[in-house]
């Protein structure tokens, strides 16, 4: 290699991605950790958002500076991330799905651009802004779940559309907002649509031709949902025939939510896709008596055949919206000093979930927002008819408090503790990095009416920092294997961004006024911070290029956090008009819709 | 008649008519003249709210509050205050009438261009928000005219029977 020149091992470089890209998906990592490129949402398909790469570190990226810029011409949410293949980085923007392929060796040059035709109809469906979490690559092409529960895929090299199917319907609330996942010949995307009574699901397309291999549904008989009675597990104990229909009231499951819009992840070792369901439809409790399952679920199928291994609810009959959609987080740790493998899950609920990913043998449910109070704990005792439920304390029970009762001092709020902010792990320091929401509610339930693609709501919350806190986000430190919070860094806002780890010892993640920041990952200490041109709610990326160590983040503000811009929250213990950590968003940021990508200056 | 006559009587033509427009396009006075079963109306026979000198407000400005918050704050925010996809309906309703706003709920609304795309669905079949439209209208033309202020209102006049009754075959 020594005697070999620059143009010579560029040559080599492009053999090297082209064999990738000859035997198809396997340029996409199935390691724990992500390299040069960044070739899935979260880096690898193990959820973890953290890279090997250690050029920026926690001693210089105090000097980091912005490399370049993109505005992707859209003024909407921004939620999702870049991926990086080889010498080509794509992206898309939220409604109307732009995609962008950029040529990184040509300053950001852009090769082609995609903007599918849709019908503006779908927007309003969407519940929460137009956002879209990002695109997938797999196969030589790029896929994207438009808003309009259309799945296309496009060629990576020339932006022609190979094949698109469409996943379900707009005209019924169903939408598409999240990033697809591929594994191996397969794609897999979930739906939104929980505000509408849309019956979530989860399905495996073919990369080559776009033909559906499997769906499984949130709820109803075995025969859809995928429950194999007797086999399928819940906490270790085997489910019996047609378990989710028995848990709601007569047909209800078939307008009962469970929507399937968060991120995905996959083990190779045993070929299990995790991923998680959302909240039972409608928002008013009183409505749906039973368990609704399985909403609030976390589910681990055969990736191959759809079939279920184990699944768990979390939050059974839910009262407080707290989908249960966030990241699976796959990592090895030790617990008790034995190897385990682990899911991690930040749920929504507040609580931070360990279990066996094997088994779903539940390890560790602790709060990681010390706020938390609708539950006292999670049953943890194998023995008790309970195992695995939450205690729920009455006061705060919208169930318990009744229909036109309002509820009050609820936390977390129906954002929950986190929303679908991915968190980072680090195998350095061995925490995760998670951005959280600190904000409490109250919740009136009232009796509603369901109509096909209309609003299917049935609650009324209003919003509000936790008593004596000024501060509406922290960015914690976790320790998965004992459940505890290591350093916790107060925001004012919530934290909506996705952090990234790295072996540089950095952890990296961006605010809703803006700021992307990088922490030492041990310390927590504040080592760089700068603004970006709006909002942030995407999701921190890197990737090396040309030798150099890239950081990249879109702003955007929007998504839910984007229903508090002008409004701020407000303060029912100041009374009106109270200013400081409750100010509206809009004094610290506006609409935009930017790439920003930062490095270390080199010499 | 002279050229500069002329010129006058057009300008004159404009000016009315703009101004005219205007007014009709305002809710007008908000003051309350009449009551049936706890619901207000102005001197236009148009739905208002009431709100007395401890902040009280009418049963209908309640449910009014209950109502937005469960099917428009997801886009237009809290209090109606507007979100990054939805205008603030505290500003819009300073210059759209009752009818204006009725005709919006029901039929939609669409202002979609390269720099933004602002579509508001049509609700007209969605009892939720129809059964209540008029406490909904009621409650935001408090909001908008800042006599009702931000949050849940402290305290609400009872809920009148013939709420009750319509609401149930409203909502069937």
């Amino acid at each position: 290699m020594g005697r070999m020149s620059r143009n010579g091992l560029l040559v080599t470089g492009a053999l090297l991605s082209s064999v990738l890209m000859a035997s198809g998906s396997m340029a996409q990592t199935t390691a724990s950790a992500a390299g040069k490129d960044w070739t899935t949402p979260a880096g690898t398909m193990s959820g973890q958002r953290y890279s090997s790469l250690d050029q920026i570190t926690s001693k210089n990226v105090g000097k980091l500076q912005v490399a370049w810029t993109f505005s992707t011409g859209v003024l909407r949410g921004h939620e999702g991330q870049p991926l990086v293949i080889g010498n080509m980085m794509y992206l898309d923007a939220p409604f109307p799905n732009t995609v962008f392929a950029l040529d990184l060796d040509h300053d950001g040059k852009i090769v082609w651009k995609y903007e599918p035709k849709q019908d503006p109809n779908v927007i309003p469906v969407m519940c929460c802004d137009t956002v879209n979490r990002g695109v997938a690559y797999g196969d030589g092409k790029i896929f994207l779940h438009q808003a309009d529960t259309t799945l296309l895929a496009l060629d990576a090299k020339t932006g022609k559309v190979v094949w698109s199917v469409k996943t379900d319907d707009p005209s019924k609330g169903a939408t598409g907002t999240d990033a697809p996942l591929v594994v191996k010949d397969k794609v897999y995307v979930g739906v939104s649509g929980g505000e509408f009574g849309v019956r979530g699901w989860f399905a495996a397309y073919n990369v080559a031709d776009g033909k559906q291999v499997w769906r499984g549904y949130s709820m109803g008989p075995d025969s859809d949902t995928l429950i194999v009675p007797d086999k399928t597990t819940d906490l270790g104990k085997p489910v019996p025939a047609n378990s989710s229909e028995a848990s709601w009231q007569g047909d209800q499951w078939k307008i009962g939510g469970g929507d399937t819009w968060g991120w995905k992840s996959y083990d190779p070792k045993t070929n299990l896709i995790f991923y998680g369901s959302g909240n039972p439809s409608t928002w008013n409790p009183k409505q749906r008596p039973g368990d609704n399952k399985y909403s609030m679920t976390i589910w681990a199928r055969d990736a191959d055949t759809g079939a279920v291994k184990w699944l768990y609810q979390m939050t059974p009959h839910d009262q407080w919206d707290y989908d249960g959609v966030n990241e699976m987080v796959l990592v090895d740790q030790k617990i008790d000093g034995k190897d385990r493998h682990l899911l991690v899950h930040f749920d929504r609920n507040g609580f931070g979930y360990t279990l066996d990913r094997d088994t779903g043998a539940l390890l560790v449910a602790q709060k990681y927002d010390p706020a938390v109070n609708w539950a006292s704990k999670v049953d943890m005792d194998p023995k008790s008819p309970n195992y695995g439920r939450p205690e729920v304390l009455p006061q705060y029970s919208t169930e318990h408090g009744g229909e036109d009762v309002n509820t009050t001092n609820i936390c977390p709020a129906a954002l929950g503790s986190k929303d679908e902010q991915p968190s980072a792990f680090s195998p350095q320091t061995g925490l995760f990095y998670v951005p959280t929401n600190h904000v409490c509610m109250d919740y009136e339930p009232f009796r509603v009416s369901y109509v096909a693609g209309q609003p299917y709501v049935g609650a009324t919350l209003s919003m509000y920092p936790p008593k004596g806190d000024t501060n509406m986000g922290n960015f914690i430190a976790w320790d998965a294997t004992k459940g505890k919070i290591v350093w916790s860094l107060p925001e004012q806002f919530s934290a909506w961004g996705g952090a990234l780890a790295t072996a540089g010892n950095v952890v990296f993640y961006g605010t809703l006024e803006g700021y992307l920041k990088a922490v030492d990952a041990k310390t927590g200490k504040l080592l760089y911070k700068f603004k970006t041109p709006s909002g942030i709610i995407g999701n921190v990326m890197t990737y090396e290029h040309a030798g150099r160590q890239y950081v990249a983040v879109l702003s955007g503000v929007g998504g839910w956090a984007g229903i508090g811009l002008a409004a701020g929250l407000t303060d029912p213990h100041a009374g009106l008009g109270a200013v400081g950590g409750y100010a509206a968003l809009n004094q610290y940021t506006s609409l935009g819709g930017s790439l920003t990508v930062f490095a270390v200056p080199q010499n | 008649m002279t050229k500069h006559a002329r010129t006058f009587a057009i300008a004159c033509i404009f000016t009315c008519l703009s101004t005219s427009f205007v007014f009709a396009d305002k809710p007008g006075n908000p003051a309350a003249v009449t009551s049936q079963d706890g619901k207000y109306a102005d001197k236009d026979g148009n739905p208002t709210y009431k709100v007395d000198k401890d902040g009280k407000v009418d049963f209908y400005s309640y449910i009014g509050f209950v109502r937005y918050s469960a099917n428009c704050l997801q886009c237009h925010g809290p209090d109606g205050l507007g979100s990054t996809y939805a205008p603030s309906l505290v500003d819009a309703l300073k210059s759209i009438d009752y009818g204006t706003f009725l005709a919006t709920v029901a039929g939609g609304k669409k202002d979609v261009s390269a720099s933004q795309q602002l579509v508001m669905p049509s609700l007209g079949e969605n009892k939720n928000v129809m059964c209540y439209i008029d406490a909904i209208y009621i409650y935001l033309r408090g909001r908008s005219d800042g006599a009702i202020g931000r949050g849940r209102p402290a305290a609400h006049e009872s809920k009148p029977a013939a709420f009750t009754t319509a609401e149930d075959s409203c909502m069937g």
